[in-house]
C-alpha cells in the first residue's frame, strides 16, 4: 500500500525531537480522513531506533535512509533523499515539525517540485483533499489560512507544543524500508567541524514551562532567581530583548521577535513589560503568569494571574514553594 | 565634494585587490513597524499609517555585508523585490554602506510566495556578476516563512547557510567560508564553498545607523527598476500564478479570554502559596 501522507521525522544525535512525534499524531488524524497511512521518512546515521519507535507513535510504514554522509545534518544530502523518494512515490503531503533542519529541507524540496510550502501551522483541517493550514503572521498579530493550491506534494512544517503528542504504544511494530543515500560525501560541499551542545539545557521551543527575565532582573546576577525557579519547576530559562541586549544574558533564550516563538502551558514573566515585540514570541503561551512593579504594564493585559511586587521577593518565595511541594 | 572622495575611495579599493574582493547581494524586505497595529479590513491586511521600515531581521544582513566589504573589500548590493514604496528600505541599506541597490518590482510579482520570491530573487541575483555571497535575514515578521534565503540558494545551486550566527572565517581567493550556525541544540560550525547564499540571525552583530554622508548618498544615488521582464521571468512564474501557496482567509487574532487575577498577600511567601494553589488547579505545574 502506497500511504499518501509523510512525516519528516526530525531527529538531533540519534533521538527524535518531541516534535516529531506530535506531527505524526497530526498526520494520523489527516491520513485518517483521507482514507490513507502514514509513512515515515527517518533519515540519519544510527538511528534504526528511531525507525522503530515511529511505529509507536503510529506509522504505518518507515522509510530508512541510515548512512554515514546523514551523521550531521546537512540540507543537501537529506533534501536529496527526501526529494528522491517523494519523485518515485508521489505523496500528496508531507509533514515535519517547524525545526530549523525541516524547514530548510522542505524550502529545498519546494523548489524541487515546484510545490508550496507553508510553516508553522498551529492547526490542520482537511477540506477538498487539500490541507488548510493555520498559522500566525505578521509576528502572532493575525491569524491566516494558507492551502497548497493544486500542486504536490504539500509541504507543510508544524509549530511545535501546537498539536498533542500521542501516547507511544511499544506493540506496535512493522517492516522497514531501507534506503540508500542520495549523494556521496565528496559530493556535498558543507562540512560540519563543530558542534558545540548547550548541555543539560531545556530547548525553549519544546519546554511545558518558561520562566523568562526582563529589564527588571537588573543585571546578569539579576537572572539568577529567575533561573532556579525555572530549574526548580523543570523548564526553561527565557529572556526579553531588553535583557539580552544589555549583555545579561545569551540570545540562545531571548523570546520574542527578534528571537524564539515558544508555546508552553505555563510562562512566567518576571521584569517584562511585555512589548508587542515580546508578545509575538510568548502569545501562544497556554497560561501567562506575570510578575512587575508596575501594574500598568501591558504583560498584565496577556497574564491569567498577575503579581505586582518585587521579582527579587516574589520569585524566591515562589521557588521555595514550589521546592517543597515537588519535594526538591 | 565628500560625495567624489568616498566614491574614489571605492573604486580605489576595487581595482586594487580584485584577486580577492568579495560582491555581495544583500536581500531586504520592507515590512510594517513591528509595533504597527496590523489590522484586516475588507479581507486585506492594513496597518494604517504606522511606518514601513527595512524587516529587522534584514538590517543584521545588511550589517554584515557592509563589515565584509570593509574588510575583504568589494562591493555590497542590495535588492529588495516589492512595491515602489520599497524604495525606502533600499535607500537606508544604502545610507548605512551598501553600494548599489536594485528594486525589483513589477504588478506581476504580486502575491510570490517563497517559491515565486526565490525564483525572481534567483533571477535577479543572476542578473549580477560575479556575486561571491548572497545574505538574507532569517525571516521576515509579517511573512514569517523563513524559507526564501534556503529556497533562492537551492535555485541558485551555491551553498546554503542558514541561521548563521557568525561569519568566522572567508577566503575569497580560496573560495571558502567558515561560519558558525545558531540551530535547536546549540552552535554548529561548517565550512562550505562560495558562492553561499546565508541568513543570518540577530547575534551576528549590531546594525549601525546610517551616517550623515550615507544618507546623502542614498538621496542621490539611482535605485533602478527592474521589472518581470528585465529579470527574465513570465507573469505566469511568479506572483499568485507561480506561487505554490495561496491565503484563502486572514483573520485578526481571536481575543485573548484572560482577565488578569491579581495575586495580593501580606507576604511574598504567602503571595507565592496562593499562585502556587492557582497553578496546581490550573494543572500547569
Amino acid at each position: 500500500m502506497t500511504n499518501s501522507v509523510w512525516v519528516y521525522v526530525d531527529q538531533f544525535k540519534g533521538a527524535a525531537l518531541p516534535a516529531s512525534w506530535e506531527t505524526l499524531g497530526a498526520a494520523k488524524k489527516l491520513a485518517g480522513e483521507l482514507g490513507t497511512g502514514v509513512t515515515a521518512i527517518v533519515l540519519g546515521h544510527n538511528v534504526e531506533g528511531i525507525a522503530k519507535e515511529t511505529f509507536y507513535y503510529g506509522a504505518d510504514a518507515v522509510t530508512l535512509c541510515d548512512d554515514a554522509t546523514l551523521a550531521d545534518f546537512r540540507v543537501r544530502p537529506y533534501a536529496a533523499v527526501l526529494a528522491k523518494l517523494a519523485d518515485d512515490a508521489k505523496p500528496q503531503v508531507v509533514l515535519g515539525p517547524a525545526t530549523t533542519r525541516a524547514r530548510d529541507v522542505f524550502g529545498f524540496v519546494a523548489v524541487d517540485f515546484e510545490s508550496g510550502t507553508i510553516s508553522d501551522a498551529t492547526a490542520l483541517a482537511l477540506k477538498d483533499g487539500a490541507a488548510y493550514v493555520t498559522r500566525p503572521v505578521y509576528a502572532g498579530k493575525l491569524i491566516g489560512t494558507a492551502v497548497c493550491k493544486d500542486r504536490r506534494p504539500q509541504l507543510i512544517t508544524l509549530r511545535p507544543r501546537a498539536f498533542p503528542k500521542p501516547e507511544p504504544d511499544a506493540s506496535r511494530s512493522g517492516e522497514i524500508n531501507n534506503v540508500p543515500a542520495v549523494l556521496k560525501e565528496d559530493e556535498i560541499a558543507t562540512k560540519v567541524v563543530d558542534y558545540a551542545i548547550e548541555e543539560g539545557k531545556v530547548s525553549l521551543t519544546d519546554a511545558k514551562i518558561i520562566v523568562s527575565g526582563g529589564r527588571g532582573v537588573g543585571g546578569p546576577e539579576g537572572f539568577a532567581p529567575v533561573r532556579a525557579l525555572a530549574e526548580t519547576l523543570g523548564g526553561a530559562l527565557g529572556a526579553s530583548r531588553a535583557a539580552v541586549d544589555a549583555g545579561w544574558i545569551p540570545y540562545s533564550h531571548q523570546v520574542g521577535q527578534t528571537g524564539k516563538t515558544v508555546s508552553p502551558d505555563l510562562y512566567v514573566a518576571c521584569g517584562i513589560s511585555g512589548a508587542i515585540q515580546h508578545q509575538a514570541g510568548m502569545r501562544t503561551a497556554k497560561l501567562i503568569v506575570a510578575i512587575n512593579k508596575d501594574k500598568e504594564a501591558p504583560i498584565f493585559k496577556l497574564a491569567r494571574y498577575g503579581v505586582v511586587g518585587d521579582l527579587f521577593q516574589i520569585v524566591p518565595a515562589l521557588t521555595a514553594e514550589f521546592k517543597k511541594r515537588l519535594g526538591k | 565634494m565628500l560625495n567624489a572622495v568616498a566614491t574614489g575611495q571605492a573604486a580605489f579599493s576595487f581595482s586594487f585587490i580584485e584577486e580577492a574582493h568579495l560582491n555581495i547581494v544583500v536581500c531586504i524586505k520592507q515590512t510594517p513597524d513591528t509595533a504597527a497595529k496590523v489590522e484586516v479590513k475588507d479581507g486585506h491586511v492594513t496597518w494604517g499609517d504606522s511606518p514601513l521600515v527595512v524587516n529587522p531581521w534584514d538590517e543584521f544582513a545588511v550589517e554584515e555585508a557592509i563589515r565584509l566589504k570593509e574588510k575583504h573589500g568589494g562591493k555590497v548590493i542590495a535588492i529588495s523585490l516589492g512595491p515602489e514604496t520599497a524604495r525606502e528600505a533600499l535607500k537606508q541599506a544604502v545610507a548605512m554602506g551598501s553600494d548599489e541597490a536594485y528594486l525589483v518590482s513589477d504588478p506581476v510579482l504580486k502575491g510570490s510566495d517563497v517559491l515565486a520570491t526565490s525564483r525572481a530573487l534567483a533571477k535577479a541575483i543572476g542578473k549580477i556578476d560575479g556575486v561571491d555571497l548572497v545574505l538574507f535575514g532569517k525571516q521576515a515578521i509579517d511573512g514569517d516563512t523563513g524559507q526564501t534565503a534556503i529556497a533562492t540558494a537551492r535555485r541558485l545551486g551555491w551553498s546554503p547557510l542558514t541561521y548563521v550566527a557568525k561569519i568566522a572565517e572567508i577566503d575569497p581567493a580560496a573560495r571558502t567560508i567558515k561560519v558558525e550556525r545558531l540551530l535547536e541544540e546549540g552552535r554548529q560550525t561548517v565550512t562550505s564553498k562560495l558562492p553561499a547564499v546565508i541568513s543570518v540571525v540577530k547575534e551576528i552583530n549590531e546594525p549601525r545607523y546610517p551616517s550623515f554622508m550615507g544618507i546623502r548618498k542614498a538621496s542621490k544615488l539611482a535605485i533602478p527598476i527592474w521589472s518581470a521582464a528585465d529579470i527574465g521571468v513570465e507573469a505566469g512564474q511568479v506572483g499568485l500564478a507561480g506561487s505554490g501557496v495561496a491565503w484563502p482567509e486572514i483573520m485578526p487574532l481571536p481575543a485573548r479570554e484572560a482577565v488578569c487575577e491579581f495575586v495580593e498577600g501580606a507576604s511574598p511567601a504567602e503571595v507565592a502559596a496562593k499562585l502556587a494553589d492557582k497553578l496546581a488547579a490550573e494543572k500547569v505545574v
